[in-house]
């Protein structure tokens, strides 16, 4: 079944990173959970994923976990900072409709993964979430866990624009600031990652990410060349926008066969408006991004989102 | 009506929900208080002396009403048919009369005749059986509660229309021993509460009757009295708080009131961080304890920080927990204070006159331009307001009014404030201090944005007073240039909030400006002086009534005899306020008015004002005439001073021979000669003595 029998008792040794997420994984499995591979496309945030922002849209029952690498330039600290990160995993999970005793289920996988209850002080803030670039908006809390952070609870409204009915459970579990509180480490790269069951022998999140953050901090802050982001961002919002083009003909067009309806590309669309997304991103921390531009940025890739949704909600409902 | 005996219940509502806002769980709690007693009342349902009690925790909003009538009173309605002739023909009943009696429900025989203003008519008694208080419940309650307001709501039912903060989760209604059969989006009520979320688990807490529930929950780990609530978390941090000797936690209301609303069964720990943080502005660190993790800051016994905190929990916790959770909140502190540090010397090193030129990065507002052009615009209107003070004897040091307002936006690059918003000014006041800058300089810009609220204090110097009537009234003027002046309850720009700080500061400093010296240095090209103006007078109005709670007509006629000067308005005010208890002046008050009604009416016949001294006046004219040449004078040299009290007493002297003057002299004299002298008399008396307050607005008894 899962793998939880095969780990240690979570009392005594806390989980390591990856023990973390099977242990979530396995938690939210047995209770009907579809399980993705995290999506292959840069992205800010779970929510960004096509297996959240595409299937909250419409009618049809989903759930779904995956743990989702999220990247956001404008964090990344080089490797220097203890708690910050350019690149972290969120494991973030769909629940729509959510069930009634959504919370419960949710403090059930806290203590799936280690955390007794009892001897930490738990309390849901109202911590409203708005993603204007993805007309996406839902309200909640953060769960916090001896003053810190560790989830990010949102009963979803709207998305790409649409009003949800049904509307999702939002669930964002921060992995690395989840596993530091657990394993008492002050910093995340101390993370225990990997443990050998044979010798004992540990692989920290430094060991594996650490290079990493720090290239990527070089590139974000220092070597991406504006002049390209743009030409690639223009290039690629140009694309979304031809299909987006032709999407509004086809599913305007009551003569259009269900067929040709079906197979239109708009999950590729969708793809097109996160690499414009990510490039946003690296040109706002490459600084080339005035405030005045800011505002129009946004707009046009909120347009690109809430373009998609309208198109994916037309073919789902065709 | 007869009087009968109806049995007296208690009644319980309890309405279960994920977790609630805590900033909107007082107000709500009010609500449903508020709107079960008005139902019980409308329906005729609430026992004389009921007693109606609230409770509320961030899971369940609870009303507890001791005697509710089990049923309303039967009653009896009269109701009145058509006209007796055509009920009745020689004494028989006709169609009419017959149809009547079976819309009545009433048998024919039981008709009775009326006999009203228009005539005899058709009338029956008919007795209204009272309904059960349980039905009623059951069919209006749903309504109240769902209509409930809430600042944000949600969806949560696939399909379903109901909107509420959260989702509905459970409900308990009781009458006494009997759940009232009641529904709202689809959670039948039933007599089973919920525990505190790991105390006591996920076991039912069932409940007998309605006046077991606050005892049910405690033992359920519930506090569900939010009195008792609060009065336990301010023991609880005394209690911590004495684990340190001579220390004592820092007053905070409002944050009492979010703990309050965040817990269910509350407890204190006490934490430390490193002394070493202790070097970090106080702000910063109270900002951080306060804002981010709603933390109480201990002080020693001469006010400084300590090297701890309080937290409040929502849980009770062994020796065990308690070191776990003292452990963990003192580790994301500690994160925080350096995340802080690490801002604070990173800062530094770009120093806030070299911040000036990226200021032309931040948007002051879009249409408008930066916080560079935004500093520019207030160069220019504090160089007119230091012009217009210039020789007025203020103690002004202006080269550093002018290097504060030079930087007073720089802190908006730094990191600090970046990510501590709420600190912007109190930071660039630390910076420019760190910096060298000079007390004066450092000060101004730090007290910026005081007044915060009608409550807070104003800036300490008169370098940051100036500040801060330079900045908000450029930004008034300019919002209103482009077309964001504030209509009925949209303020976006909170610019009612900028000039009510502009009225404080005027009220509360020396500054000798008036509401026109500011609104003049802000016009350039004088496009909205006069809506800006007309926007101020108003704001001064609010701040008299609302703040300083001067009576509304006392307002009215004080602003109505001059609205610039505001300190010189509230002495008016006072003085109005203190003199209008004397009968004298209440007599003359009405007299000021009668004057002004007589020359409203004058004016629409078009008769002319003439002068008193063209004709001989009746003895009474002639005395009102004198009295008011020889009081003139006084009033206006007492005025001038001041002296609002000694000018009213003395304009309440005229008391006598106004009185005998409307007495005996019939004002609109047939003779026009006569009546324009009468008039021109008034309207010198009205003139010469409402300089203080137009007192025809005083509202008498």
């Amino acid at each position: 079944m899962t793998s939880s029998q095969l780990l240690p008792n979570p009392k005594t040794i806390p989980l390591t990173f990856q023990e973390l997420l099977f242990r979530l994984q396995g938690f939210w499995a047995e209770r009907g959970c579809v399980l993705q591979q995290p999506y292959d496309v840069e992205v800010g945030a779970g929510t960004m994923a096509p297996e959240t922002f595409l299937r909250v849209l419409g009618p049809r029952p989903y759930k779904v976990g995956y743990a989702q690498p999220s990247r956001r330039p404008a964090d990344g600290r080089y490797g220097e900072n203890p708690n910050r990160l350019f690149r972290h995993t969120q494991f973030q999970l769909i629940l729509k409709p959510p069930p009634v005793n959504v919370q419960e289920l949710y403090l059930q996988s806290l203590e799936a993964i280690g955390i007794d209850l009892s001897k930490h002080d738990l309390k849901f803030e109202e911590d409203n979430w708005e993603g204007p670039t993805v007309g996406a908006w839902g309200v909640g809390w953060q769960v916090m866990m001896d003053g810190m952070e560790i989830t990010q609870f949102t009963y979803f409204q709207q998305c790409g624009g649409l009003d949800l009915d049904p509307i999702c459970a939002e669930l964002t579990y921060g992995l690395e600031r989840l596993c530091a509180f657990m394993q008492d480490v002050d910093s995340v790269y101390d993370v225990v990652w990997a443990r050998d069951p044979d010798t004992g022998a540990v692989v920290t999140y430094g060991d594996v990410r650490l290079a990493e953050e720090l290239q990527y901090s070089v590139y974000n802050f220092e070597s991406a060349d504006v002049s390209k982001l743009w030409e690639h961002f223009n290039l690629y919002e140009a694309e979304a926008q031809t299909l987006l083009t032709q999407a509004n003909g086809l599913f305007a067009n009551a003569e259009a066969s269900v067929v040709e309806k079906r197979r239109f590309p708009i999950m590729s669309t969708y793809e097109l408006a996160l690499k414009c997304s990510n490039l946003f991103n690296l040109l706002d921390a490459r600084g080339a991004i005035s405030v005045t531009e800011r505002v129009g940025m946004i707009g046009r890739i909120r347009n690109l989102a809430v373009g998609v949704a309208k198109a994916y909600a037309a073919q789902q409902s065709g | 009506m007869q009087k009968e005996l109806i049995a007296m219940a208690d009644f319980l509502l309890e309405i279960g929900l994920d977790e609630v806002p805590a900033r909107m769980i007082a107000g709500a709690e009010a609500e449903l208080g508020r709107r079960v007693t008005d139902l019980l009342t409308r329906e005729r349902l609430l026992a004389d002396g009921a007693k109606v009690t609230t409770y509320s925790t961030p899971r369940r909003l609870a009303v507890l009403v001791e005697g509710v009538l089990v049923s309303q009173a039967d009653s009896e309605e009269q109701l009145t048919g058509p006209s007796w002739n055509v009920a009745f023909k020689d004494g028989a009943p006709t169609k009419a009369a017959e149809a009547f009696a079976k819309k009545a429900g009433v048998a024919v025989a039981a008709l009775e005749k009326v006999t009203n203003a228009k005539g005899e008519y058709v009338g029956a008694t008919v007795k209204r059986l009272g309904r059960a208080a349980s039905e009623l419940l059951a069919t209006e309650l749903p309504k109240e509660v769902l209509g409930l307001y809430w600042a944000n709501n949600m969806y949560w039912r696939a399909g379903k229309p109901e909107r509420f903060v959260r989702p509905i989760r459970w409900i308990v209604a009781l009458l006494d021993l009997a759940v009232v059969p009641l529904e709202i989006a689809g959670i039948q009520a039933g007599n089973a509460s919920r525990g505190h979320r790991v105390l006591h688990g996920s076991a039912a807490v069932l409940m007998d009757q309605p006046t077991d529930y606050v005892e049910a929950l405690r033992k359920a780990f519930v506090n569900v009295d939010v009195a008792a609530r609060r009065q336990s978390i301010r023991k609880a941090l005394d209690a911590a708080t004495r684990t340190v000797t001579g220390a004592r936690w820092r007053e905070d209301e409002p944050l009492i009131e979010t703990v309050v609303h965040l817990t269910e069964w509350p407890t204190v720990i006490l934490g430390n961080f490193e002394t070493e943080y202790l070097d970090l502005p106080e702000e910063v660190l109270v900002t951080v304890m306060r804002d981010h993790q709603k933390y109480f800051a201990v002080e020693g016994p001469d006010g400084k920080l300590l090297p701890h905190f309080l937290t409040v929990l929502n849980i009770q916790v062994d020796a065990e927990g308690e070191a776990v959770i003292r452990h963990g909140n003192q580790k994301v502190l500690r994160a925080r204070f350096k995340d802080a540090r690490f801002f604070w010397e990173f800062d530094q090193k770009i120093s806030l006159q070299d911040r000036v030129e990226s200021l032309k990065n931040v948007t002051f507002q879009k249409e408008l331009g930066s916080y560079f052009w935004k500093t520019e615009q207030n160069l220019v209107v504090v160089r007119a307001l230091a012009a217009t003070i210039k020789g007025a004897g203020v103690d002004l040091d202006v080269g550093s009014l002018i290097k504060a307002i030079e930087l007073a936006k720089t802190d908006l690059t730094t990191e600090l404030v970046k990510e501590f918003t709420e600190l912007q000014g109190v930071i660039g006041g630390l910076y420019a201090k760190a910096q060298g800058l000079g007390q004066n300089v450092a000060q101004a810009i730090y007290d910026q944005y005081k007044p915060a609220s009608t409550e807070d204090a104003i800036p300490k110097t008169p370098e940051g007073q100036l500040l801060g009537l330079a900045d908000r009234i450029q930004t008034i003027n300019a919002m209103f240039g482009i077309g964001n002046a504030p209509t009925g309850s949209k303020d976006p720009f909170a610019l009612r909030r900028a000039a009510n700080a502009i009225v404080k500061i005027l009220a509360e400093s020396d500054l000798p400006l008036t509401l026109g010296d500011v609104v003049r240095a802000s016009s350039v090209e004088g496009a909205n002086g006069e809506q800006v103006a007309a926007f101020l007078r108003e704001r001064l109005s609010f701040f008299l009534k609302d703040v300083r709670g001067f009576a509304y007509d006392v307002v009215n006629a004080v602003l109505a005899a001059g609205a610039d000067d505001v300190r010189d308005a509230i002495a008016r005010a006072k003085a109005l306020t203190e003199a209008r208890e004397s009968a004298d002046f209440a007599a003359i008050s009405a007299a000021f008015k009668r004057i002004k009604n007589i020359l409203r009416q004058a004016e629409e016949k078009g008769f002319a004002l003439g002068s008193p001294k063209d004709v001989t006046l009746a003895p009474e004219a002639q005395q009102l005439a004198d009295a008011a040449a020889l009081l003139a004078p006084e009033v206006a040299a007492l005025r001038k001073l001041r002296f609002y009290g000694q000018a009213l007493e003395a304009i309440a002297t005229l008391r006598p021979v106004v009185d005998a003057f409307f007495d005996k002299v019939m004002v609109l004299d047939p003779d026009p000669a006569i009546r324009g002298a009468h008039l021109g008399l008034i309207d010198e008396v009205l003139r010469g003595f409402s300089g203080i307050a137009d007192f025809s607005e005083i509202v008498t008894g």
